[in-house]
């Protein structure tokens, strides 16, 4: 390693402001100019330096899928995440501007123990596990990512939800400073999404720190995000702030915005088509060539010996 | 004509335009190749294709009021390349999605244009689009005749309207609108300028 350093004159260094300032410039021409080229614009956050967030392999069943693992390029560059804009590519340019640090989490609503979890306390609350999940989007195409977090379960065990916590609510961040997306009135904000109470109780929900073996990027939902892994995508909010305990079904925000396309169960489900296309099969980004068939949509995505009793009985059609 | 007006007539002119149009499909088959077009290569073809399709019929539209404004009546000589090239880029967008998307299953895509009304719009669209180029050679000028010709391409404003709504239908799920918003004032400004000529001649 070398040990002498070769000396930089202090007025040689650009200071922090203005190469920000630069960065900021560059990313915002470079957007314009090669929003074409979603591959090469892609820099933002996966060249940011992010910290290691091991996990223990889980034991919980159906936690660890053998198919192979989308690129860390792929996951963290091709995100729907609209406070960050409605491109699939936006969001790798644009999250920089979200601070994940400090951060808290209200607990509250129907329950003993409401509460604040600062990030740090609520990182410690159970031990991490890794656990690899298909995900698949309502759009049609899927990934297979490492997250790193656990058990949705433990917390709620700590708030000691009381008999009216029919529902779980989950709130998300909604600050226009923070995020450029808000601008838009593509969604009503917060972000909010909703889970019946036995199933943010079943243990293959994940509250989500990490992925990759690192805590999460921005453009995934940093610094904590729920992932359901047999739902459609968009039922695991990002970048939590509040969890609250309800009695009433509450209104997930894609079902406001068109209650007919997204339904408040949202489950993967190769049966049931959404109005403007088929959802019997799905394209696994980076595996599937250009040209290949796309493969079968398996019913909640995979799980369903782990999670299908929880709908027992349920018409899946009409509960979509 | 002499002066600058001349210059549109240049021999090099229309091979030039020709190269051009060709742009947006050589840097999407390059980005192809060498996996330029982010995690969804294909989502990106289909979508971009798409994209230049509607550009196309912009394009196609803006000859006229340009030709008019600037009174270069030798523009007129592009219009026919820009509208075929459209319909180039709408028949490999159909055929990107019907290969991309449905794997070319026949009865699937059949099943997809029935049961989706903004794959139905897309499809009426490029249906128009094939009426048009298949009559824009010479002789099918003369053979329909002049007036009824002119009469059956003034389909473009139809499908262009329906083409931007098929756009619309496809972000409207997604509740986006803001793309569709620019090309609805583009082609609000190019067939409004049509219809304030039309009002003022009477």
């Amino acid at each position: 390693m070398p040990r002498d350093i070769p000396k930089i004159a202090s007025s040689e260094i650009t200071p922090l402001a203005v190469y920000q300032g630069r960065r900021d410039w560059l990313t915002m021409v470079g957007g314009v100019a090669l929003a074409g080229l979603p591959g090469s614009a892609a820099f933002a956050q996966t060249a940011a330096k992010l910290a290691k967030l091991p996990g223990v392999k889980s034991a919980v069943a159906g936690a660890m899928v053998l198919d192979k693992q989308t690129s860390v390029q792929d996951a963290t560059s091709y995100n729907n995440y609209y406070e960050f804009g409605t491109d699939k590519a936006d969001p790798v340019r644009t999250a920089g501007s979200l601070k994940p640090r400090p951060w808290s989490v209200t607990v509250e609503g129907e329950c003993n123990k409401p509460g604040v979890f600062d990030l740090d306390a609520l990182m410690k609350l159970s031990a991490m596990e890794e656990r690899i999940y298909r995900l698949r989007c309502v759009e049609g195409w899927s990934m297979v990512i490492p997250w790193v977090g656990y058990s949705l379960a433990e917390l709620i065990k700590k708030a000691e939800p009381n008999s009216r916590a029919k529902y779980v609510e989950f709130v998300t961040l909604a600050d226009k400073s923070q995020m450029p997306g808000l601008r838009s009135g593509v969604l009503d904000w917060p972000y909010t999404e909703g889970l019946r109470i036995d199933e943010a109780m079943h243990p293959l929900v994940l509250l989500t720190f990490g992925m990759y073996g690192e805590v999460l990027p921005n453009q995934n939902g940093a610094p904590v995000r729920l992932i359901t892994p047999w739902k459609y995508g968009f039922k695991s909010a990002k970048s939590i702030v509040k969890i609250r305990f309800v009695e009433k079904q509450p209104v997930s925000s894609w079902t406001q915005s068109a209650a007919q396309e997204y339904g408040f169960y949202s489950n993967v489900n190769p049966k049931v088509d959404h109005p403007r296309w088929s959802q019997a099969s799905e394209r696994r980004i980076g595996e599937d060539g250009l040209f290949a068939k796309k493969r079968p949509t398996l019913m909640f995505n995979g799980y369903e010996a782990q999670v299908g009793q929880l709908y027992a009985g349920m018409d899946l059609k009409k509960f979509y | 004509m002499a002066g600058p007006k001349s210059r549109w007539l240049h021999p090099a002119a229309k091979p030039l335009l020709f190269v051009i149009c060709l742009l947006p499909l050589a840097y999407l088959v390059w980005g192809a190749a060498t996996d330029k077009l982010g995690a969804n290569p294909a989502e990106h073809l289909i979508r971009s294709l798409g994209d230049w399709t509607l550009r196309g019929l912009c394009l196609t539209l803006v000859i006229t009021p340009l030709r008019t404004i600037t009174g270069q009546p030798a523009l007129a000589r592009f219009r026919r390349m820009l509208g075929v090239f459209s319909f180039f880029y709408g028949t490999l967008h159909l055929l990107s999605y019907a290969w991309l998307d449905m794997g070319l299953v026949v009865p699937d895509i059949a099943n997809d244009i029935v049961k989706r009304p903004f794959i139905l719009m897309g499809f009426t669209a490029w249906t128009l689009m094939l009426l048009l180029t298949a009559t824009s050679f010479n002789r099918a000028i003369k053979a329909i005749g002049a007036k009824r010709w002119q009469l059956l391409h003034k389909l473009i404003y139809v499908l262009v309207l329906v083409g931007l709504a098929h756009f619309i239908w496809m972000r409207a799920g997604k509740n986006d609108f803001a793309e569709p918003a620019v090309y609805g004032a583009v082609l609000a400004v190019l067939l409004g300028w049509r219809v304030w000529r039309k009002v003022r001649q009477g």
